[in-house]
């Protein structure tokens, strides 16, 4: 006779009490296959933890995003925000799909550049640019978005140095109503220091300012903010035609639109909650035509939305190690990956489906990750079927930031795969190994050796 | 020996009841079969033997698996003192 499936024996106490009209989410419906790549083939032909994008959702994202912004104003421009996933080959996806670089240092500046994307279609944002990379995107026209006034001064100094006339922004800081307000980046619009550096720039006549910047926050959770700021900059770029007779070209919105994913301690999930590139596009371009531009001088209207565009393209598959019973009867999960390469398990709760069949009974377990360290929790509480050693799990929407927030911390960094449209893995970022570490290190000749 | 309390009652659906705490509980079918081996008078290796022949297990894994369902039933007060 045939044995049966085993599962590891659980107990489950039946509690009584007010029901919870939301119900408790439980997550025993597995998830075998992405993109019809099974998840066990995967693990067995690229190791455990394993990074998985697949180029099908990014598609299909990206078109939903296109057109909800296309569909309300005439003339759009994507930029691929590099530090949310600049892994070589999902840059080219974006790039392919029509997205300009948005880069916010000289590393990124230069990834952009070896990908192939040319220099005016590079967006250089951020705090930190220095000489040497500013005279580089000068040369090669890129869209300078001026920070501060030390970066806008050495900025005016390269111009009489090499004679170049940058194109230029300013990234704009501003009250939408929203806290945090993020007043760190940028020039204030309230307070009128957009105004000074704006003035300063025009005067000097030695750049043009072709755009105007803002991005106001990260997971927004309101598309009405982008309205606001949308309407304050458009009544910028009006305002600097009226007083300069000078078109501002672009009016770049950034990025911050929130993903499905669920932040730690919100009472409904992320997929009820976010708002959808439908609703940001109805705020930012209603805003914008209603400002009072002339028909032939809307701006053109740039985004670098990263995490909307690649959060749900990413799963991180990965191993049980062991279970184990806490000193309060809490079941433990100990999973091979933790937050060294989850960073973002510390602002989500994560989805977590098995990747096997289970009947359809659940515990209530904490999931932690395989670091010697206390703070490596990937989930405080999620409810699965009884897992054991071995066994597989996919972890959903992890396509944003954390392929570039990782840390080399106690493990190795595991492979990356994408899986194209006709569902065919590709190996897009090699596992690191031990000597991917210690090329970066030397050893003093008097520390060689030693006896113990 | 380990034994489970006589008043409990066991469905074959896997829902226990315990009449002494009011309290219910539900088990899955590995849970279910263990209570009913237990409720049944069989000690620990007849439990193994049986759980072994009738599921795709080794002996090492329910060992652990055992121990754990073991004290988790204690946890609830649904074993014996003794």
């Amino acid at each position: 006779m045939e044995k049966q499936r085993y599962e590891r024996p659980i107990i489950r106490r039946l509690n009584t009490g007010v029901m919870n009209k939301f119900g408790t989410k439980t997550e025993y419906e597995p998830v075998t296959h992405i993109d019809d790549c099974a998840v066990k083939d995967l693990i067995a032909d690229y190791g455990s933890p394993l990074f998985v994008i697949s180029q099908k959702t990014i598609h299909e994202t990206y078109q939903a995003a296109n057109r909800a912004f296309n569909t309300r104003y005439p003339k759009v421009q994507f930029a691929w925000s590099y530090k949310t996933n600049y892994i070589n080959a999902v840059c080219n996806v974006y790039h392919k799909l029509g997205s300009w670089a948005e880069v916010v240092s000289g590393f990124e500046y230069l990834k952009a550049l070896k990908n192939g994307v040319p220099g005016s279609k590079i967006i250089f944002n951020g705090p930190d640019k220095t000489v040497e990379e500013l005279k580089l995107a000068m040369e090669n026209k890129s869209l300078i978005h001026i920070d501060h006034l030390d970066e806008l001064y050495t900025l005016t100094e390269l111009c009489e140095e090499t004679g170049i006339r940058p194109k230029v922004a300013i990234r704009v800081n501003m009250d939408t109503g929203i806290y945090p307000m993020w007043d760190r980046f940028g020039f204030n619009y309230e307070n009128g220091q957009a105004w000074d550096a704006i003035n300063k720039i025009v005067l000097s006549d030695r750049m043009d300012l072709v755009g105007l910047h803002a991005h106001i926050g990260t997971f927004m959770l309101t598309a009405n903010a982008y309205g606001v700021a949308a309407k304050k900059l458009s009544e910028l770029a009006l305002s600097i035609k009226n007083k300069y007779d000078k078109k501002i070209q672009y009016i770049d919105m950034g990025g911050g639109f929130a993903s499905t994913n669920t932040l730690k301690g919100s009472f409904l999930s992320g997929t009820d909650t976010s708002p959808s590139f439908d609703d940001y596009a109805e705020a930012i371009s209603t805003a914008i035509m209603n400002a009072g531009f002339v028909e032939d001088e809307l701006p053109l209207l740039i985004l670098e939305t990263g995490r909307a565009m690649i959060d749900e393209a990413g799963s991180l598959l990965g191993s049980v190690i062991s279970n184990k019973r806490l000193s309060d009867g809490r079941k433990a999960t100990i999973m091979d990956f933790g937050v060294n390469i989850l960073f973002t398990s510390f602002w989500y709760d994560h989805k977590i489906s098995p990747a096997q069949e289970f009947s359809h009974h659940t515990e209530d377990s904490v999931m932690y990750g395989p670091l010697c360290m206390n703070i490596d929790v990937v989930r405080e509480n999620v409810t699965l079927p009884p897992l054991k050693r071995g066994d597989q799990v996919v972890v959903h929407t992890v396509g944003a930031y954390n392929m570039t927030q990782w840390m080399q911390f106690i493990a190795l960094r595991p492979a990356v795969v994408m899986i194209d449209l006709e569902g065919k893995p590709h190996l897009i970022r090699k596992r690191e190994t031990l000597d991917n570490i210690d090329q970066q290190e030397q050893m003093p000749a008097y520390l060689k050796e030693f006896k113990l | 020996m380990i034994s489970l309390k006589k008043n409990i009652a066991i469905s074959e659906s896997g829902f226990v009841f315990n009449p002494t705490t009011g309290d219910s509980f539900s088990l899955n079918s590995v849970g279910t079969d263990i209570l009913k081996l237990l409720k049944d008078g069989k000690n620990e290796k007849e439990v193994k033997t049986t759980v072994i022949d009738r599921y795709d297990v080794d002996g090492e894994t329910f060992d652990k698996d055992y121990y754990d369902f073991l004290k988790m039933l204690g946890q609830y007060k649904l074993l014996d003192a003794s």
